[in-house]
């Protein structure tokens, strides 16, 4: 029978947020980086 | 510089949370009207700008969800509708709120303004400002009124995806701008019959606690009246075709209907209130549909 898993801690809280966010925030940097090229693009046609 | 251990940090929102402040379900239909206001143009947007623009009405509506959300958490904590919300939920701070929304707001102002045009730009400034200053800010907590003319923040997205595709406004995209702005008041006094002690419970004066579910059941009814009218009004005045004019005449009829049937309704108990969750659940998709036909008719037509 498996345990059931432990609840994460307060400091293992943070960092799983704080790296959530970290990668959901580089991959809008990413998007934005790529909508910004695109729209250059667009506006000289 | 010091750095704190994670132990004396407060816990950070998560990023769905952030999500969740921008509102989503109601940023569909923002969405939905905005892009069918720059297809029903039929301009010459490049894909990429058109892509841009209905961003950025979706960012500028985020921005003011996440405002309302931070400027409401007294109110929304008192709601059961509300209360899980992040804020009153307790889940982040009222600052990371704030500058959130604020952020989300200036970024897609400025990204409509260099990318798109300033048109656009400068009716997604209204549109935002209206939503938070006159909506939430001023009318939502002193008057009965507040939806009539807030509706009015709601009702802007097809005509900024009109602007956004020509540059200019036309008669057809300010149609547009009063069907929904005519629209509000039925859909919400519907929701506000049936959870009418939720929003007496957080003292917001709704028509239905202020003057009552019979006094709200007419007006929306009334209301249902001009927005028949403006709906089908592009038809005869010859600015869509056939196919928006039989689409708006049928879901118009049955929107009146539904109307009729809440209008003159006398249940008071919230639970038995099946015509006004009905008319509620169907001016969602009434919308939907008749912004599709619109699209439809126009892209036929062209």
């Amino acid at each position: 029978m498996n345990d059931p898993e432990p609840l994460p801690t307060r400091d293992e809280l943070i960092r799983r947020r704080q790296r959530s966010r970290s990668i959901v925030t580089a991959l809008l940097l990413f998007a934005l980086v790529v909508l910004f090229y695109a729209i250059s693009i667009a506006k000289m046609l | 510089m010091t750095s704190a251990a994670p132990s004396a940090a407060v816990i950070p929102a998560d990023w769905r949370d952030f999500l969740a402040l921008t509102k989503p379900r109601v940023m569909t239909l923002v969405v939905f009207t905005g892009l069918c206001g720059l297809l029903a143009a039929r301009g010459h947007l490049h894909p990429v700008l058109a892509f841009t623009a209905v961003l950025c009405i979706a960012l500028g509506a985020g921005a003011a969800g996440a405002l309302n959300q931070w400027y409401e958490a007294d109110l929304d904590s008192k709601m059961k509708r509300t209360r899980g919300r992040p804020l009153p939920a307790g889940r982040m701070e009222r600052q990371s709120a704030l500058h959130f929304g604020v952020g989300l707001a200036c970024f897609s102002v400025i990204l409509m303004g260099l990318a798109v045009n300033v048109l656009a730009a400068a009716i997604l400034t209204a549109s935002i400002l209206f939503y938070v200053v006159i909506y939430t800010v001023w009318l939502k907590r002193r008057t009965p009124q507040n939806i009539v003319i807030g509706g009015a923040a709601g009702a802007f997205p097809p005509l900024i995806g009109w602007a956004a595709a020509t540059g200019h406004v036309a008669a057809l995209p300010l149609l547009l701008f009063l069907i929904v702005f005519l629209w509000t008041p039925p859909h919400f006094w519907a929701l506000s019959l049936f959870v009418n002690s939720d929003y007496a419970a957080a003292g917001v004066p709704m028509m239905s606690v202020v003057a009552g579910a019979r006094s709200t059941r007419l007006q929306a009814l009334l209301y249902s009246l001009p927005m028949a009218a403006a709906a089908i009004a592009p038809w005869p005045l010859g600015l869509t075709g056939a196919i928006y004019g039989v689409s708006s005449v049928l879901l118009n009829v049955l929107f009146l209907l539904l109307a009729a049937r809440v209008g003159f309704s006398r249940t008071t108990e919230p639970k038995l209130m099946k015509a006004e969750r009905q008319l509620f659940a169907y001016s969602i998709l009434y919308l939907f549909a008749l912004f599709a036909a619109l699209v439809v008719d126009r892209m036929v037509l062209a």
